[in-house]
């Protein structure tokens, strides 16, 4: 029995790095430190939904067949495709994303992270403003103010709280998770009276006051950090929030740019902003503009609703214009463990951060054209490559219904739900666990990704897998020139 | 008698339950379960006049869909229902992607109403009907 320390988790882009694995006979028996989601992979990912033989639709139905066989299968399919999708990588290492570059190009193909779904919106932004940042380490021991927006970690980055920001123990900031504890005393108590309040007064119906505060909670005049979550609906995040703010669906960005006119002293005419009194508004732009190290998270709850792009717009608007006050950065809360990798390799090797369209040789970039769901749209991909993601899963209906009626071609450990529909399937290794590699984390510091367990006999890393099919498509296409 | 609908806001998101299905496998259990719900506002089930853990059929422009509905923990958010990342969410969020490649996952116009009589269709069952095509190992 071994203990291995300092693992690097592959989920989210928190990267957490302090997992301590204990290994007993080659299996992964023991996880410390980690989340529901970490020790969910780390000791669920070899389970019967695990692909260990390549296969391949003979007939329609899905047949193991042989890792050169597929590879050859794989390669001929690309080769013969005049605009192949390449779509993924974000939960890949970096270096596979070098090498799926390098075969992008080599296809004449478009190839797209998964941040098109996610942050894309953020990064065509970032690219027209600028975005004022900094490390989480630096959150960690300075921010004390954090404003979390259209994002919950407490489901989605489940340590990030603790970790980096309103819970964790920084050497000027503390950590604030005692004053929660309180909270949810009081909350339980309070829930409690007014429950029997209801039910003796009121016979039994629902109260509007409980959920509008008459005034501004006592925690926003406490010491020491704060955390602020502004989101559609109440989340567990929001829960356990300082102060929460309900916003109306689509309307982020009225509410950002009502910030933006608060915090320049600015009058507002209207008693309420997107569903929001301005004397709640009023408050938390007093916070901002008070606090000494402020910091906005963002997440898809800005990105995925009406206005997108526009609303990051506002939000690193507003970042900037708190910085004329005080000092505050702001931060995209991004999904998987190596998105940001993905972007910051294709980047290196292509000069674009997602969306990069090779069919005419060289690089294009121009999202909403070379973007792969507009790609699908307008049909007019004709295979398609699809590595560590499941766009089934994720992508709408009728951009997936395209994606399946090519010839389709899936790299990944697991069978998910674009494997499914796959024309050849190619099992690869679980990079972080049973493969080395590296990944960037949300703030764009890269960290080892460990192999901890041998992988499956047979089964090849990401980059191995990608490098033959180079190396077989590079083959078939020197073939094709000698021929004719 | 006409069944009772209700117009809502559609979101759709992540929970900590889709994030450890995903993590065992997509073709679990667990993650089958975690995504073909809608959290729904207990007052909006009772608007409905139904019960949680009835299945729902929502639809918008783009499709309709069978999924389970369960009173949501956090309320009250009502007119607003919420349904986690997956396939099922899939069918029923608008594509458009406004020129600049995102499609648009939350805040969709939808309607709800009970469907105690239809069944949630498997993985297998909901890709043979939207795509026709699917096996499995």
């Amino acid at each position: 029995m071994t203990v291995v320390k300092a693992v690097t988790c592959p989920i989210c882009g928190s990267l957490c790095d302090d997992i301590e694995l204990t290994v007993e006979n080659g299996r992964i028996v023991k996880v410390k430190n980690g989340c529901a989601m970490c020790e969910s992979k780390f000791l669920g990912y070899n389970s019967e939904h695990r692909l260990l033989k390549p296969l391949i639709r003979k007939n329609g139905e899905l047949v193991k067949t042989s890792l050169k066989e597929a590879v050859g299968r794989a390669a001929g399919i690309l080769a013969e495709a005049n605009y192949p999708i390449l779509y993924g990588w974000s939960s890949t290492s970096c270096e596979a994303i070098s090498v799926g570059l390098e075969l992008a190009e080599e296809v004449g193909g478009v190839i797209d992270n998964t941040s098109v779904v996610c942050h894309g919106p953020s990064i065509l932004s970032i690219q027209e403003i600028g975005i004022p940042s900094c490390t989480l380490g630096q959150i960690r021991h300075r921010a004390d103010l954090v404003v979390y927006w259209g994002s919950n970690p407490w489901s989605a980055h489940p340590r990030h709280i603790e970790r980096y920001t309103a819970f964790s123990e920084g050497r000027f900031e503390k950590s604030a998770w005692r004053g929660y504890l309180n909270n949810i005393k009081a909350s339980i108590v309070r829930k409690k009276i007014e429950s029997v309040i209801r039910r003796v007064f009121f016979k039994g119906k629902p109260s509007a006051s409980a959920y509008i505060r008459k005034e501004p909670p006592s925690t926003l005049f406490k010491e020491g950090r704060k955390l602020v979550v502004i989101d559609v609906r109440k989340t567990r995040s929001a829960e356990i929030a300082d102060y929460f703010i309900q916003v109306e669906p689509n309307k982020d960005y009225e509410l950002l740019q009502a910030f933006r006119a608060l915090i320049r002293d600015q009058e507002i005419d209207v008693d309420t902003v997107a569903g929001v009194p301005v004397e709640y508004l009023e408050e938390i732009a007093d916070l901002m503009i008070k606090c000494d190290f402020g910091v906005l998270f963002f997440g898809l709850g800005l990105t995925m609703s009406s206005g997108k792009l526009r609303n990051i717009d506002a939000a690193l608007s507003l970042v900037r214009d708190l910085n004329m006050r005080t000092k505050f950065v702001i931060m995209p809360m991004r999904g998987h463990f190596n998105v940001t990798g993905a972007n910051t390799v294709f980047t290196w090797q292509t000069g674009y951060p997602y969306a990069v369209d090779f069919s005419l040789g060289y690089p294009q970039y121009n999202p909403g054209e070379t973007s792969v769901v507009d790609v699908l749209l307008r049909k007019e991909s004709d295979a398609a490559l699809i590595i560590a993601s499941d766009p089934i899963a994720n992508f709408p209906k009728t951009a997936a219904e395209h994606l399946v009626k090519n010839p389709l071609i899936v790299i990944d450990p697991h069978m998910n739900a674009t494997a499914q529909m796959a024309d050849v399937i190619l099992p690869s290794a679980f990079v972080g666990i049973e493969t080395s590699g590296t990944a960037y984390r949300m703030d764009h510091v890269p960290l080892p990704l460990k192999k901890v367990v041998d992988p499956p006999r047979g089964v090849l890393s990401d980059e191995e897998i990608l490098r033959r099919i180079l190396a077989e498509v590079r083959r078939i296409k020197k073939k094709r020139t000698v021929a004719s | 008698m006409d069944k009772p609908k209700l117009r809502v806001t559609l979101l759709t998101g992540r929970t900590i339950e889709q994030g450890v299905g995903k993590e065992r496998g997509k073709s679990s259990k667990e993650y089958v379960e975690s995504v073909s719900v809608c959290y729904m506002d207990p007052g909006d089930l009772k608007r409905l006049n139904m019960k949680e853990k009835t299945n729902v059929m929502v639809s918008t422009d783009y499709g309709s869909v069978v999924v389970k509905a369960l009173k949501s923990l956090r309320a009250p958010h009502q007119g607003v229902i919420f349904i986690p990342y997956g396939p099922w969410a899939n069918v029923i969020v608008n594509p458009e992607t406004n020129g600049i490649g995102m499609p648009s996952f939350k805040g969709i116009p939808a309607e709800v109403e009970p469907a105690p009589d239809k069944p949630i269709l498997s993985l297998e069952e909901l890709f043979s009907r939207e795509f026709g095509k699917g096996g499995s190992k």
